[in-house]
């Protein structure tokens, strides 16, 4: 489904990627860990088209994305959820909601798209025609997710969803994507500091450390040793 | 008494012009924080061009036609050439060039028509209503131009409020970032927003030109009221932005009335401070700072 190779981007002089080459399976979760400034934020960011990489090759599905414009590569089916969120505070949920889906221009399925997304995450029911700043951080993150799930997409990028949530509410949008995933054949890379959370649910895993991988791992393997390596260096 | 009501009665007709004008200025910061210098000279020349319109034998309404459409492509024009490079730059760029563009604007005009004041025709007659015996200070064109501003305002807040379109202008002027990621494309938003703001402004231009008369530099004090009035409500606020030109029209007015037309800059600034005092951040502002 995804498929970078040897992809670098570079902030000034600083490589916040130096060739990192991974692929994300369809119909699976990828977790990408790694410590802070490890270049986590920064390969979501290029996949999406927010940074432009400075060489190598974001490939969805064969072709080649990483110079497209972030709207293009939306209207592909990849949906971007950025770190806390990003949802628009000034605009109410539904409102919120129903950007999420508006390039597809299919106004009866959009509605029925945010009448499945009030079932998945009631309490943006309630809120919907409240204003998204009034919304708890755990609310914000179902609006995030929820507004990328309206616009069907094929590959779902979140930024380190469980950030300042409680573990209850980071366990659900763990299991709303699970069951994604399960259901609609989602492929989601999931980037997570909390390697817990994200190996709760991930097919595959992969950990950078200073803008390369330095460590896959296959479901089910023992992880421990490669994790500590990679997040505190011995 | 009566005094007092003519006094505002003029002061809401020219608040209202102030208020479109401020109007244009508050959508344009909204969408790309920058404030735009320019908007006197975009809309003298789209006001210009109305004026050549008339001065041909042409309609009064074809003029207003022709000098909103120039606003729409002006404004748009003016984005995508001149602006484009200096968004997401510090701000003194843009504050340049605006301010260039203004001068070039009036240099072009200038060169077109020449420094002559100009007359304009008014829609109506600006003969005022009587009641009795008493004149009162509004016209049928007074009344047009509160309508005109009126029915622009109203057919704003349905664009931005009801329609999906405005859905999109919106959330690419609060998160242009979140809004590319959801699809939307905001350059084309950026650009539009500018044709929009350009068209309300063309419209003020042509309001006030009958008491201004069209000339390269007559709608500079336009702006500066514009502005004040946009500061006023806030810079950020479209309601702010209506509020703060009719604050200001009536306070002018008064100013006039009461005391001497000499001084109505000085009324101006007065306002102003005044505001700003009470309400450091206008009248309208949300003053709660952005969190994503």
């Amino acid at each position: 489904m995804l498929e970078l190779r040897e992809l670098v981007v570079a902030y000034g002089a600083v490589r916040a990627l130096d060739g990192v080459s991974l692929t994300a399976a369809k119909g699976g979760i990828t977790a990408v860990l790694g410590a802070n400034g490890a270049g986590k934020t920064t390969l979501l960011r290029a996949v999406s088209g927010l940074v432009r990489p400075r060489s190598g090759e974001v490939l969805l599905d064969g072709r080649d994305i990483g110079r497209l414009p972030a709207e293009e590569i939306t209207r592909l089916g990849v949906a971007h959820v950025p770190e806390s969120g990003g949802v628009i505070i000034e605009l109410t949920v539904e409102e919120n909601l129903r950007l999420g889906g508006l390039w597809r221009r299919e106004n009866a399925a959009l509605r029925r798209q945010i009448s499945e997304i009030y079932d998945l995450f009631p309490p943006l029911r309630v809120r919907q025609g409240r204003v998204a700043a009034t919304l708890s951080g755990g609310e914000r993150q179902m609006l995030a997710l929820g507004r990328a799930l309206v616009s069907r997409p094929r590959l779902l990028l979140m930024d380190e969803p469980s950030l300042g949530l409680a573990p209850r509410v980071a366990a659900q949008i763990m299991a709303v994507l699970r069951r994604q995933r399960d259901e609609q054949g989602l492929t989601v890379v999931l980037v997570e500091q909390n390697a817990r959370s994200a190996l709760s649910v991930a097919d595959h895993a992969v950990v950078l450390s200073l803008g390369s991988v330095a460590a896959e791992i296959a479901q089910g393997e023992a992880i421990d040793d490669r994790l500590r390596h990679a997040y505190l260096g011995f | 008494m009566v005094e007092f009501v003519n006094l505002t009665l003029s002061g809401i007709t020219s608040g209202m012009v102030y208020a479109a004008v401020a109007l244009a200025l508050v959508l344009i910061w909204r969408a790309t924080r920058i404030v735009n210098f320019a908007q006197g000279g975009m809309l003298m020349l789209t006001t210009f061009l109305a004026w050549s319109v008339i001065d041909r034998g042409g309609s009064y309404w074809v003029a207003l036609a022709v000098a909103l459409i120039a606003g729409l492509a002006l404004g748009a024009i003016v984005e995508r050439i001149v602006i484009r490079p200096v968004e997401n730059k510090p701000p003194l760029n843009a504050v340049i060039v605006t301010l260039g563009l203004l001068v070039v604007l009036q240099a072009v005009a200038g060169m077109i028509w020449g420094g002559q004041p100009r007359s304009y025709p008014p829609a109506f007659t600006i003969q005022g209503f009587k009641l009795g015996e008493t004149g009162l200070l509004l016209s049928p064109f007074d009344l047009f131009v509160i309508g005109a501003v009126a029915v622009v305002m109203v057919a704003l807040i349905l664009l931005f409020r009801r329609t999906d379109l405005g859905l999109k202008l919106r959330a690419s002027a609060f998160a242009p970032e979140v809004a590319r990621l959801l699809g939307v494309r905001v350059g084309r938003m950026l650009t539009l927003g500018w044709a929009l703001a350009a068209v309300v402004g063309s419209l003020a231009g042509v309001l006030i030109a009958p008491s201004v008369f069209v000339g390269p530099n007559q709608f500079d004090a336009v702006l500066v009221f514009g502005f004040t009035a946009a500061v006023i409500g806030g810079l950020d606020s479209p309601v702010g932005a209506v509020v703060g030109g009719l604050v200001l029209g009536c306070a002018l007015s008064y100013v006039t009335g009461y005391i001497s037309s000499d001084i109505v800059t000085l009324g101006a600034l007065a306002a102003l401070i005044t505001v700003l005092m009470v309400r450091p951040n206008g009248l309208f502002a949300t003053s709660a700072g952005r969190r994503v």
